[in-house]
């Protein structure tokens, strides 16, 4: 019963974003469709940050750290190859690679989430203090300056096929919603695949699982450098959405904004943190256009509000209002089917 | 020889700075196992203190060592009644809750003061001279200063009646409630003292660093790293943890520069916690403080 609504959500969710893909376009102007791309991009982290998190329980705090990592392999690799698909092949390996070395240290130490969570935002953190001290002309990989605090330049995507034909905006767009709409149903698909159901068993309770003969910290690590790859994608999304790579990206501010989308939207669930990253995305955007407003006054009210009111976030509390009213509504028609029941029953013993 | 002596002087320096940053980070979490993300914008309210109680003509050393503690203190306590204390037991929410308190810090001081540096405090002592190199006296004076906060932590903790229920509630908060301890007050209060530590270390440090709202995320990754390497012992680890680090950074960023140096430290952060998941109080001086 819930597997099939599920179903039937999942595909009204496809529908949903083929539409927004191929009419977004033509309706929308062009300025819009860039900042669009940008969501997107950060939709695509809020989604790794969810099948980290909120699916595999890795307190990941630091999701940026990847994501960065994919944004700048994939800017200084497409200045010094000329074509960008090589670029953002190497981009999602490099950031994958990073969240498995990482991950080989965290999980085979047997860390404690608290201190993965820290660890893994101290991480990002350094990535950020790191790249800040960039600025020189000694740091320079293949063609492309680092920058320091600047950044660097993120060319366009080009066609796989001729490196020359660099995509307009309006293709970018095509290809990051396409992007977001293949890396969710891909994510649903591994949470509905062995591996993915090992995760939650993992999650749920870790000595049982490795009990029943699972080695937990391999599934963990899997699951992670997953996660990595993700927001390697979405940092070539976001390099193409802002056209430059700033070390910005590493910044606690987008760290906590990841955090932000998961719990807003819901841990466990997919569709939630990407719904929240658009949410949010919209907020701060809207926020930015009210000068009176600090953001950041904002974005704390709603974690600290969130944490404390609504811990598990938007979406699953709707899905259970759904399931208490669907099972309210059965209850009922039971009840009825009942009583009428006993009703022809007594009139038959009257009879 | 002087050099290898400003060399060395250096290198103490960056250990006692990693363990002033961490101290009060260390308190908290050897406490209530309760990582507190807020850690850096209570360093940078402590700066804040310094520079809004100068400008209102204050003697600076008030300003840094009493004002600034204080009012950060107060401030730790408010946050513990307001919000932790809704949150014990519940460890990743009580993170998510204070990084949420760091995002509405960093907002409300740079709506009231603006995100730029505010009037920059000099340090109120020169340099001293090692033979032939010039090194800072308030960095001498730093080292002086966490020692003797160290030698107070420490004091409080082993020879007052109060140290010796935030010990036992630390050991086993279920007994020590048991046996008629408040355990609620004692969080409250070691939330406030490592509150105030912090501010103490923002204080001081303002001087050096300057003060900007979003500070404290240059100061939370090296506290993180400390305290988590330390362990849970309050002293023994922050102190074994900054000095370990702080001498790989030390001598690293001499060899190449500070920007190695950093991901040395991290590095050797990672490789740490691998070696000891718990940190190094986990698995050496186990029953120090």
């Amino acid at each position: 019963m819930r597997q099939r609504r599920e179903n039937i959500a999942l595909v009204a969710l496809g529908i949903v974003g083929l539409v927004v893909m191929l009419g977004g376009p033509h309706v929308l102007q062009l300025f819009t469709i860039i900042n669009l791309t940008t969501a997107i991009g950060l939709a695509v982290l809020a989604l790794s940050l969810g099948l980290v998190w909120g699916h595999g329980g890795i307190l990941c705090f630091g999701q940026t750290a990847f994501f960065g990592t994919g944004a700048y392999v994939y800017a200084v690799a497409a200045q010094s190859f000329g074509g960008t698909t090589g670029a953002a092949l190497l981009a999602i390996a490099a950031a994958a690679a990073v969240a498995a070395i990482l991950g080989y240290f965290m999980f085979y130490g047997r860390i404690s989430d608290v201190y993965l969570g820290v660890i893994t935002l101290t991480v990002t953190l350094i990535f950020f203090n790191l790249l800040r001290r960039t600025s020189g002309p000694e740091y320079k990989i293949g063609s492309a300056l680092l920058g320091g605090f600047n950044g660097t330049t993120a060319p366009p995507l080009t066609l796989p096929w001729d490196s020359n034909a660099v995509l307009f905006p309006q293709q970018v767009f095509y290809v990051a919603m396409g992007a977001l709409i293949i890396a969710y149903f891909g994510c649903v698909w591994l949470s509905r695949s062995h591996f993915g159901r090992v995760c939650v068993a993992i999650r749920e309770n870790e000595i049982r699982a490795e009990l029943l003969g699972y080695d937990a910290r391999l599934y963990k690590l899997g699951l992670f450098t997953v996660g990595g790859g993700l927001a390697g994608l979405a940092g070539i999304l976001i390099a193409n959405g802002i056209g430059r790579v700033t070390p910005d990206l590493f910044n606690l501010s987008y760290a906590a904004q990841a955090i932000i989308w998961v719990i807003v939207g819901g841990r466990g669930t997919l569709i939630g943190p990407v719904l929240g990253a658009f949410t949010i995305f919209w907020l701060t955007s809207w926020l930015g256009t009210q000068s009176h407003f600090n953001i950041n006054i904002v974005l704390g009210i709603v974690m600290i509000l969130f944490v404390l009111l609504l811990p598990r976030g938007v979406v699953p509390a709707l899905i259970d209002l759904v399931d208490r009213w669907t099972r309210r509504k059965m209850n009922q028609r039971e009840r009825m089917r009942a009583r009428r029941r006993t009703g022809r029953r007594a009139m038959q013993q009257a009879e | 020889m002087d050099f290898i002596l400003a060399l060395v002087l250096q290198i103490i320096y960056g250990i006692a700075n990693l363990a002033l940053i961490g101290l009060g980070l260390a308190i908290i979490f050897g406490m209530m196992r309760v990582i507190n993300l807020a850690h850096g914008e209570f360093l940078m309210l402590g700066g804040y203190t310094v520079v809004v109680s100068t400008n209102l003509s204050a003697n600076i050393w008030i300003a840094m060592l009493v004002l600034a503690p204080v009012v950060v203190g107060i401030v730790g306590v408010i946050v513990e009644r307001l919000l932790i204390r809704f949150l014990y037991g519940r460890t990743v929410d009580t993170l998510l809750a204070t990084w949420g308190l760091s995002l509405l810090l960093v907002g409300l001081v740079t709506a009231i003061f603006g995100p730029q540096t505010a009037t920059t405090i000099s340090a109120p002592i020169g340099a001293i001279e090692i033979g032939a190199y010039a090194s800072s006296g308030y960095e001498l004076f730093l080292i002086l200063l966490t020692l003797a906060v160290f030698g107070a932590v420490y004091a409080v903790l082993r020879y007052t009646k109060l140290g010796l229920l935030a010990r036992g509630t630390m050991q086993r908060a279920d007994i020590a409630a048991t046996l008629g301890v408040s355990t609620s007050r004692i969080y409250m209060i070691t939330f406030g003292l490592g509150s105030a530590v912090a501010g103490l270390a923002g204080g001081v440090l303002a001087p050096i660093t300057g003060v900007v709202p979003t500070i404290g995320a240059t100061y939370i990754a090296k506290a993180f790293i400390t305290v988590i390497s330390g362990g849970t012992a309050i002293l023994a680890g922050t102190a074994a943890a900054a000095s370990l680090l702080g001498a790989m950074n030390g001598i690293v960023t001499f060899l190449t520069g500070p920007t190695v140096g950093e991901v040395a430290l991290l590095g050797a952060a990672i490789i740490l916690l691998r070696l000891m998941p718990s940190g190094i109080t986990g698995r050496f001086f186990r029953r120090s403080l």
